[in-house]
């Protein structure tokens, strides 16, 4: 059980009142149509699934209902921070390219 | 063999106060090469090394293990075992598995505390008895035994069970799988292992594989905490860390690891002699032959590796568990724990090749594989000994995520292990 906390109404709330919502920043592939079956597949399907940090989307059901980014560890469930999806894309995107 | 377990080796060695039993299996150094490796040693990997040594003459195997034989999830399970998915392909990769539980201890000259003792899946709702109808007449037509109950049948089974239309979810009927039941988790592995080992497979625990050694896109070898090894095919049957040994490999896989959580309570009296399940208000009981019940929860909704799970998650499944049985309420509880499952998105078990030669995967069991251990472990020695799947899993190749082939077993697989 861990806390979360919501960078859209600023609300530290207990998990169970978020709902989880997948791997963060999936790139979507840019020309659908040209995709190939593998590559679509690989969007559709395949996922990082990290032991260790982990950038993740969260949305606060059961609060403004918006949906934000966490960084979590998923070994020892510590949490880096949560950011708007913009704002924690510019630090996904920095730790990336690191 | 050196320990043939019968009535008169318990008798004579009873006599010499059980001072005289074997260990049931070797405890060999690690070679430097094999021909086959076997990553991760719970009831799928000893199961695989077990049928490749048995059935396809390949001996010279190694099971490697991080921890110890049957410490992840084989056990940690609920052990319920039962094969009444909706879909051909699963209909009949369980019910293979089925059958070779019917023989298992018999085969392995180990009791695996096999009893057939009826699976229950409860419908709560019109659209839940609409899907057991069609879930049970797909059962039928595959040869899988299934029956629909009525209310006053269950109560027949389950006298305990509150079937009055005055509960939350009121129980409006259930499938019912007369063969389902559950088995000795333990007994499993064990079992497994000592057949391997008694066939020449070296099991090698306290041994974490931690990369692989890849060439020209073929497996060679892996490197452990204990050494490389060398072999020019490896199987992978880790389980939730699926996906850690596949990033080694460069291999990307569909999986997503989450935490599954089980509670035991103190031993009563024998009072529910069926596995109850229901998917509707989320939770799922039988009584162990030590008098525990065991109940079984959800997964935590998020990516996790911690082998434990969240308490909101246990309280949801004690308060529909209490709603069934009534009289459960006062029952204390004793233990709570969690396992790290490999979900696929179609609820489905990835089992074949991989992109890397000779590199195969068998995962994507998620919450409800120790049901398949045997059948698993055969069809994935079939596949690894011939390099190229057992006609039963060969729809479950990972190319069924860009072909779109998917199996989506949700409906039967769900909470229901
Ligand atoms: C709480 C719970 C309840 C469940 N209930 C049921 C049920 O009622 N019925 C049912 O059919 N299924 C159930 N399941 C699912 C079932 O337990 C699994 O699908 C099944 O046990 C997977 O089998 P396995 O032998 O492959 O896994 P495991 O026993 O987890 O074996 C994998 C092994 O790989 C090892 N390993 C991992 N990484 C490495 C590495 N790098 N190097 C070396 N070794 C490694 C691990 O230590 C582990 O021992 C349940 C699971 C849980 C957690
Ligand atoms: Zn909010």
């Amino acid at each position: 059980m861990f806390q979360l906390h919501c960078p859209h109404c600023g609300a530290t709330r207990e998990e169970e009142e978020f709902s989880y919502a997948g791997e963060a920043y999936i790139a979507r592939p840019a020309n659908p149509e040209e995709a190939s079956d593998a590559e679509w597949g690989d969007y559709l399907f395949m996922r990082k699934n990290t032991r260790g940090w982990f950038w993740e989307q969260w949305q606060h059901t059961a609060g403004c209902r918006k949906v934000f980014v966490v960084k979590r560890h998923t070994a020892s469930y510590q949490i880096a921070g949560s950011w708007t999806l913009a704002e924690g894309k510019a630090h996904y995107l920095k730790e990336s390219e690191a | 063999m050196a320990n043939r377990y019968s009535f008169w080796s318990l008798l004579k060695h009873g006599l010499k106060h059980h001072e005289t039993w074997q260990p049931a299996w070797r405890t060999p150094q690690l070679k430097p090469r094999y021909d086959v490796i076997i990553i991760g040693g719970g009831g799928h990997g000893l199961a695989t090394a077990y049928y490749l040594a048995k059935n396809h003459g390949v001996k010279n195997v190694a099971v490697l293990e991080k921890g110890y034989l049957g410490g992840g999830n084989t056990a940690r399970n609920t052990t319920i075992v039962r094969s009444n998915y909706l879909w051909d392909e699963s209909a009949h990769l369980y019910e293979h598995a089925l059958k070779l539980w019917e023989g298992l201890s018999q085969e392995l000259n180990f009791n695996v505390m096999f009893s057939q003792r009826g699976v229950m899946n409860l419908g709560h709702t019109l659209q839940d008895m609409r899907d057991i109808e069609r879930r049970v007449n797909a059962n039928v037509l595959n040869g899988i035994d299934g029956v629909i109950l009525s209310p006053k049948e269950i109560q027949d089974i389950v006298p305990l069970m509150d079937v009055s239309a005055s509960t939350r979810f009121p129980v409006m009927g259930a499938s019912y799988q007369p063969r389902g039941g559950v088995a000795r988790h333990d007994a499993v592995a064990w079992g497994f292992a000592r057949g391997a080992s008694e066939l020449g497979v070296d099991l090698i625990e306290q041994c974490e594989v931690t990369g692989m050694i890849i060439e020209d896109g073929r497996i060679k070898g892996v490197h452990t905490t204990q050494g490389d090894v060398f072999a020019d095919r490896v199987g992978c049957v880790a389980a939730g860390s699926t996906s850690t040994l596949a990033k080694m490999a460069g291999v990307r896989l569909p999986l997503e690891s989450h935490p599954l959580q089980a509670f035991v309570s103190e031993s009563m009296k024998p009072c529910l002699d069926t596995v109850v399940m229901s998917n509707a208000v989320h939770g799922y009981v039988s009584q162990s032959d030590k008098g525990e019940l065991v109940i079984g929860a959800g997964i935590d909704s998020y990516l996790g590796y911690g082998q434990r799970g969240s308490p909101h998650v246990i309280e949801h499944t004690a308060a529909a568990i209490i709603e069934l049985f009534p009289s459960f309420s006062r029952v204390r509880l004793n233990r709570q724990w969690g396992g790290i499952v490999d979900v696929a998105p179609d609820a489905c078990p990835i089992i074949g090749k991989s992109p890397v030669k000779g590199l195969y995967f068998n995962c994507g069991w998620g919450t409800g594989g120790f049901k398949a251990t045997p059948g698993s472990g055969h069809v994935f020695a079939h596949t690894i000994a011939n390099d190229a799947p057992h006609p039963l899993n060969a729809a479950f190749a990972l190319d069924r995520f860009s072909t779109g082939h998917l199996i989506d077993e949700h409906g039967a697989a769900g909470v229901a292990h």
